[in-house]
């Protein structure tokens, strides 16, 4: 048993150094939800009050971006480098493989998350904020972005298809999921959409810890994200058992 | 022909593979291909381009499933779960596979931490490696900047750092000098004694005949023979091969030969060349006089020592020259 773990640690440590450690990656964590509150801010021209409205859809969306982004790379760019074949010749299952890799991903999408709070807290207040549940429902939402990434990165074989497809999905949720605009403004037809995506669930736990203001039953968000991890983390697995061992 | 030789049971056999079918699309890879590894011992898949040497790797180390057939490694199952042997072997894939960001040493660190080595081990085995391998000095630069037969040498590395029982050699010495690939030849040749079996493929005659314990001639998805090198090697043996020069008289003189010597065998290689093959010595002197009276003026004689590589055009009707043009291309390109 210790000696799967060896393999995780190492495997996590070495995409933390090649992948999520290098400066492009840290810059982009930085800039990427500052750029988002920035716009806001500009676009309605309103006051530092609005960051309880705003935080929940930052901290999202910068899980969802740093998260997904790095899997097309971790994994598709390994796969196509024929490195990743060491990863599925080694004596570890399927599923702790998988999990090894996602691992740091999450991690990289909690620590963004962190960085719009840091941020907030120099203009607001936010001792009223319920940090027993952001906390796991930012991870919760890390590990369901990361699954997602996961899931594209081995439905396609290039890496440019890997974003390409990544943000088939993303953009659309920056609009769906209740980031910005509350889904009730949605044009009715749109609506049922919202639902097929993790972060709608996700956002509502952000936005009843931050401000009480969530649509739905928080118990109810948390249990429909963890099955969302669920359904991403096993398909992803079942398509590489299809398609790359051939 | 039928196999003459049986299973090893004493020591125990380490690999059986029974009748592995892989077909892509139309292409059938693999028909009904079996074989069985003995401990210790050196196998060798030797076929052209195509033949399906790679495909055997992967189905064998669990990167590709076979449609159908069986596999047991170590006595383990591995026609059902293709994972269940995965920490006994180790696999150097036809190509360098390794990390190119990461230096060579750490390269070597990972590879041993996925098999659960611990770190104080890890680190010195890879000092051990970059050692034997002579590739101390160059530990500490990345991976990338690596020329072909470093990259080669590392990967090799690579395959035995968790002292696999059973390693894997997809073509161990393609594209790289003479030199390193003699080296790489011999740090392989030096494995079984520590209890390493390897399955090893190649398209090189020469080393094929040299590393390998048995060897199977694969072409085209089936295996056409499976021997020791001895036994391959037996119905040539005591053969003399005399290679004749007589120029553009090759036809004429073959003929006067074979009248007079009916006891040996001649051919015709080309207008200028004949080929004679016996059981007995051949001595060169008659035929120089003979060929003297019918005014057959002889350039040059030369003896052969007979090789698998006559076996190998005999039982499998290839040429052995495509063999050796395909590799010689794959060098041109490397
Ligand atoms: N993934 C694949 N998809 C389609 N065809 C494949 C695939 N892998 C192998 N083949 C085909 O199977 C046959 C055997 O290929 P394989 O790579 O095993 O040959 P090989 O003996 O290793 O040749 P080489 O000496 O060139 O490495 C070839 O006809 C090849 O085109
Ligand atoms: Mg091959």
């Amino acid at each position: 048993m210790k000696k799967k773990w060896i393999a995780f640690w190492n495997i996590l440590l070495k995409d933390m150094r090649s992948y999520y450690l290098k400066p492009p990656n840290i810059s982009w964590g930085i800039i990427f939800p500052i750029a988002w509150i920035g716009m806001f801010f500009i676009k309605t021209g309103r006051g530092v009050e609005d960051v309880f409205d705003l935080l929940p859809g930052v901290i999202s969306i910068s899980v969802l971006f740093g998260t997904t982004s790095m899997l097309a790379v971790t994994v598709t760019f390994e796969k196509k480098a024929r490195s990743f074949e060491r990863l599925l010749l080694a004596p570890v299952s399927l599923n702790f493989l998988m999990f090894a890799k996602t691992t740091g991903a999450i991690f990289f999408g909690a620590v963004n998350a962190a960085i719009p709070v840091i941020f907030s807290l120099f203009l607001v207040d936010l001792s009223n904020v319920s940090w027993g549940i952001i906390v796991p429902a930012v991870v919760l939402i890390a590990i369901a972005s990361a699954f997602l990434g996961l899931f594209v990165a081995v439905t396609v074989s290039e890496v440019f298809e890997a974003q390409t497809f990544s943000n088939f999905l993303r953009f659309p949720m920056v609009f769906l999921c209740g980031l910005f605009f509350p889904i009730a403004s949605l044009p009715f037809f749109l609506r049922p959409l919202s639902y097929v995506f993790p972060l709608t669930y996700g956002v509502d736990i952000l936005r009843g810890a931050v401000s009480g203001k969530n649509i739905m039953p928080l118990g109810l968000d948390f249990l429909i994200i963890i099955c969302f991890c669920l359904i991403l983390f096993y398909a992803s697995i079942k398509n590489i058992n299809k398609k790359w061992i051939t | 022909m039928p196999e003459m030789i049986s299973k090893d049971n004493n020591d125990g056999f380490l690999i059986d593979a029974v009748k592995l079918t892989k077909k892509f699309g139309d292409i059938t890879a693999l028909d009904e291909v079996s074989f069985f590894l003995n401990k210790r011992e050196v196998f060798g898949f030797l076929g052209p381009n195509g033949a399906g040497k790679t495909t055997t790797i992967n189905i064998l180390t669990g990167l590709s499933r076979a449609d159908s057939g069986r596999i047991s490694v170590a006595g383990l199952d591995c026609t059902k779960n293709p994972k269940a042997a995965q920490h006994l072997i180790g696999i150097v894939p036809d190509e360098s596979n390794l990390y190119p960001e990461l230096t060579g040493f750490d390269n070597l660190c990972f590879c041993a931490s996925l098999y659960g080595i611990r770190k104080e081990e890890r680190k010195k085995r890879a000092a051990e490696l970059l050692d034997l391998f002579g590739l101390k000095q160059a530990g500490g630069r990345k991976f990338a900047g690596y020329s072909k037969g470093m990259k080669r040498k590392l990967t090799i590395a690579a395959g035995i750092i968790h002292h696999p029982q059973i390693l894997f050699l997809d073509e161990p010495t393609t594209g790289i000098d003479v030199a390193s690939a003699r080296q790489i030849r011999q740090l392989i040749s030096e494995l079984p004694e520590k209890g390493t079996t390897i399955f090893l493929t190649t398209h090189y005659i020469e080393e094929a005949e040299r590393l390998c314990d048995r060897i199977a001639f694969i072409v085209n998805g089936k295996i056409v023979r499976t021997d020791t090198v001895e036994n391959l090697l037996q119905p040539v043996k005591g053969k003399q091969i005399m290679l004749l020069s007589v120029q553009g008289a090759a036809g004429k003189a073959s003929a006067v030969l074979a009248d007079a010597f009916p006891d040996f065998n001649f051919q015709y290689v080309s207008t200028d060349q004949i080929r004679i093959e016996a059981g007995t010595d051949i001595h060169l002197a008659p035929f120089v006089r003979l060929l003297d009276e019918h005014g057959i003026e002889l350039n040059e004689a030369k003896r052969q020592v007979p090789t698998l590589e006559d076996i190998f055009v005999n039982v499998t009707g290839i040429e052995a020259k495509i063999l050796r043009k395909e590799s010689d291309k794959k060098r041109g390109q490397a």
